[in-house]
């Protein structure tokens, strides 16, 4: 292992063990697809056989299953080069907008020394790709990637050596470039084509080493999506666009509330209607047809009657619910001695931050097919974590993990909300019950109900300052959100960071619903609250706020992001509230620093908030696509609007009352800020996330703005108007 | 109860058995097979279906299959010409106003619509315009910048 590489596992030992506190349902041990069964799926071209020092950490550090459940140690599991010369990729991840189907293709063209327009990912399909953990945690382009960078390393090797030998030249005088190797000043070359001809070649090769970054061609350089053809056209497929011959669309009798028990259902209209099939099996009662809508009117006939569990809780009392559920704290970092710090204060301020549940909400609803044909399981899903998918199928229905072959086509959106396959597993039992191709498509009130939302969370934080207006001691308690970004990050002599529960999925009696991860999880509600908390301490010192936090931070890579944000945003020192309604914070996640300074405009009489302008400066280490890391930076912010503006879960007890977009508000092109975003490029440090980043700042980063504009701080996200309004009533 | 509805479908004449009153959106999607329009509220709250009839941007899940009859309909399919795509659809390639694609073939549409009403949309026009069509990945500022960017280079061209 590479030095820079074992440095960046102890840096990020923190963020990787919040990332895997909880798994996504964690599958039996499986079995792997061993190295016939591929060689068979890969048919003609050529094979190559190559290892890498990077397999060896991958399995650990992707947190590892059962046995079996680590990237394949065969390197043909990553790459094929085709007869044609084409090149495909294979990877375990998915694509659901992240972009890794553009940058993983990247880094596979660049070491391999092939045109980008070569390479073709094939991705999320558990017959073809290697083993993956799932798509989550910003971990494909740290993790994956250099992994595949390995392999691709080598494989290039093998050719160069086959070259040679058919070139009859020393390999010392080939180099490879474009698909061919040539001589070097000489009139010899051959293609990878023509070396592969139709033939199969094993062949193991040690030492191959991966690029230097000064030597890239096509990794670090602005790419286009690969994806973008197919999505303007309307041919790229989801899971809810697979057709197969006789299939039936099924729709499923849900409880009213969660808890909720059916008593009596009759079913007898339902048979009625033409062409609809009516299952009972134990608990499940679905119809199924051809098409969907008439599948919906004969949901819509089914008469039931449900006992639903008493509704002790609900979005307004959840907060103290929670409180009194508390577990036992689990210290995540502590120094010094607090009540030393306590006395070195010269003033403290104590307060406690409130989030509400928040959905997911991607515009693509939980969709599957699933196929059986004799022993053999089909199933097309929307799902982050194809692989666990395939256990949990074959353990429903009974097969050996073989049996089943799970196919994930792009994917609508996740931010973490399609780690659970519920859907998939469904259209299975039906698939199997019918004996006929079975697709399911979650309705959207549907994918509100099982949505598994991002926890309500509670954080108390209790800190002081010194008459130089240095932070003397910081006492953090986070309850229910995890344990991901609650490290705060400054110079503070005497600290102390609680988790009461350190997860997202708070235990048997806490939430009244499924709870789990939520882009970048846990640091939202942990950034909103520590930076909304800095910034109090900085009116308190009297403070510029970005003097203020500069003053008390040491880390190199978080001065450097803020100050870089402070010059590109023309920041102007102020005391707040200076009415401008400027804001600013900073976090850290999946191994990438970021900063954010925004603008906004408030309206006092509705207590509503537009945001003007957003400069968000991210370092993520080796910037594999610049242009995609930007998207996704701006994606992230205009997201994080929502969550922060109005997004939030309404419930008494058990029942869900956000059924569809007019009760639940996402960000629209009215809200959208200008934003401005720079990409710290750092080549010569690993790859760091850059799917989640971004959106940690955007709860404290809009308080702020709303404390400088105002001078009312406000506690508790969403910051709706009427919140908003109450504060200011309060000055 | 079947009948017969007959319209002009991405420029070509056709006629179905079907029942008149049965949503559009999934007959679009499941008995002519153009999955391109998508499902994403099914009550005209986020766009993701929307097509065109006559020239005007619609949701077709807010619609029955009989409203489209004797009309001319184009979705997604119907946008690229010959294998050549629509100047909204190569702005959107090029400024890589998309992540996961869900919403896309909606929003494209609802830009052709407006397009088609008005060629020279101000900024606050295009956004007014779009403000019922919903990403959630964020993409809108490169949505924006495509928007415009293609009513630039069409230059009040329907193409």
């Amino acid at each position: 292992m590479k030095n820079d590489e074992v440095e960046s596992q102890s840096i990020y030992a923190e963020s990787l063990a919040a990332d895997f506190s909880e798994k996504p349902a964690a599958p039996a041990p499986g079995l792997p697809l061993d190295r016939r069964q591929f060689l068979e799926l890969l048919g003609g071209g050529i094979l190559i056989s190559v290892s890498s020092r990077y397999l060896q950490a991958i399995p650990q550090r992707e947190g590892g299953g059962g046995p079996g459940q680590r990237l394949p140690e065969d390197f043909n599991a990553f790459l094929r080069i085709g007869e044609d010369g084409q090149v495909t990729g294979y990877t375990g991840k998915i694509e659901m907008g992240q972009g890794v189907v553009t940058s993983l293709a990247q880094m596979l063209a660049e070491e391999l020394s092939v045109p980008l327009e070569s390479v073709d990912m094939v991705m999320g399909d558990t017959d073809l790709c290697p083993w993956d953990m799932g798509t989550f945690g910003s971990m494909s382009t740290r993790f994956f990637g250099p992994a595949l960078r390995a392999a691709a390393a080598e494989a290039k090797a093998v050719l160069i050596e086959l070259a040679a030998e058919k070139l009859q030249l020393s390999k010392d005088r080939l180099r490879a470039q474009a698909g061919v190797v040539y001589e070097e000043g000489g009139q010899k070359k051959v293609t990878y084509a023509a070396l592969a001809n139709g033939q199969k070649i094993l062949r193991h090769v040690k030492g191959a080493a991966e690029m230097n970054p000064s030597q890239f061609t096509i990794m670090g350089k602005p790419t286009l999506r690969k994806d973008a053809l197919e999505k303007v056209t309307g041919k790229a497929k989801f899971a809810g666009d697979i057709r197969e011959p006789g299939m039936l669309y099924a729709r499923i009798l849900r409880p009213p509330a969660h808890g909720a028990k059916t008593t009596e259902v009759d079913v007898s209209a339902a048979r009625a209607v033409p062409g609809v099939q009516v299952v009972q099996d134990g608990d499940l009662v679905a119809v199924l047809h051809e098409v969907p809508d008439v599948a919906d009117q004969a949901l819509a006939s089914i008469t039931a009657q449900a006992e639903r569990a008493a509704a002790n809780v609900d979005d307004k009392t959840i907060f103290d619910h929670l409180l009194k559920m508390a577990p036992k704290g689990e210290t995540l970092a502590q120094g010094g001695n607090l009540a030393e710090g306590q006395s070195a204060a010269k003033q403290i301020t104590e307060r406690t931050y409130l989030n509400s549940y928040v959905a997911h909400a991607t515009i693509e609803t939980h969709a599957a097919l699933a196929k059986i044909e004799g022993d053999k399981a089909t199933i097309w899903a929307s799902t982050q974590t194809p692989f666990a998918l395939k256990e949990q199928a074959a353990a429903l229905l009974g097969v050996p993990a073989q049996s089943v072959r799970v196919i994930v086509p792009f994917v609508g959106g996740g931010f973490g909300g399609k780690s659970a396959s519920q859907q998939a597993l469904e259209a299975a039992r039906l698939a199997k019950l019918t004996g006929k191709p079975v697709q399911v498509v979650r309705t959207r009130a549907e994918e509100f109900f099982y949505d598994t939302f991002r926890p309500a969370a509670i954080v108390k934080i209790k800190a002081g300052i010194t008459d130089a207006g240095l932070i003397a001691f910081w006492d953090y308690g986070v309850y229910f959100a995890g344990a991901r970004g609650a490290q705060q990050f400054y110079n503070i002599p005497h600290h102390r960071t609680v988790a009461y529960s350190s997860g997202w999925n708070g235990g048997t009696g806490v939430h009244p619903f499924a709870t789990g991860p939520w882009r970048a999880p846990g640091n939202n509600t942990n950034t909103f609250a520590r930076e909304s908390h800095i910034d109090a301490l900085a009116v308190q010192a009297g403070a510029d706020p970005i003097e203020f936090r500069l003053r008390n931070l040491k880390d190199e890579r978080m001065v450097r992001v803020l100050q870089t944000a402070a010059d590109k945003f023309g920041w102007k020192p102020a005391k707040a509230p200076s009415g401008r309604g400027y804001g600013v914070a900073c976090g850290v996640d999946a191994g990438s620093y970021v900063a954010h300074i925004a603008e906004i405009a408030l309206d006092r009489a509705s207590g509503r908030v537009q945001v003007k302008r957003v400069v968000c400066v991210q370092e993520m280490g080796l910037c594999v696509n610049p242009e995609g890391a930007k998207l996704q930076v701006e994606g992230a912010i205009t997201m994080g609007l929502g969550y922060a503006l109005t997004e939030e879960v309404q419930f008494t007890g058990g029942e869900i009352h956000n059924q569809n977009f007019d009760s639940y508000e996402l960000p629209r092109f009215s809200w959208t800020p200008v934003i401005e975003t720079v990409i710290i490029d750092a080549p010569q440090s690993p790859a760091q996330g850059g799917g989640e980043p971004a959106i940690i700042c955007m709860g404290g980063l809009l308080a702020n703005a709303v404390f400088d504009s105002t001078g009312a701080r406000l506690l508790q996200l969403p910051m709706t108007p009427e919140r908003i309004k109450a504060a200011i009533a309060k000055l | 109860m079947k009948k017969t509805v007959a319209f002009t479908m991405n420029g070509q004449q056709i006629s179905i058995e079907v029942d008149p009153s049965r949503s559009l959106l999934w007959v679009l999607r499941y008995d002519l097979g153009l999955t391109g329009t998508k499902y994403g509220c099914g009550e005209g709250l986020c766009g993701a279906c929307t097509v065109i009839i006559d020239h005007k941007a619609v949701r077709a899940c807010t619609l029955q299959v009989k409203e489209v009859a004797g009309k001319r309909l184009t979705t997604i399919e119907g946008l690229a010409r010959n294998g050549d795509l629509h100047p909204v659809q190569k702005a959107f390639v090029e400024h890589d106003a998309l992540q996961c694609g869900y919403c896309t073939p909606g929003m494209i549409m609802n830009v052709y619509g407006l397009l088609l009403n008005n060629p020279h949309p101000s900024r606050s026009q295009i956004i007014e315009s779009m403000d019922g069509n919903l990403c959630r990945c964020g993409a809108h500022q490169r949505i924006l910048a495509a928007i415009e960017s293609a009513a630039q280079q069409m230059g009040g061209a329907q193409r």
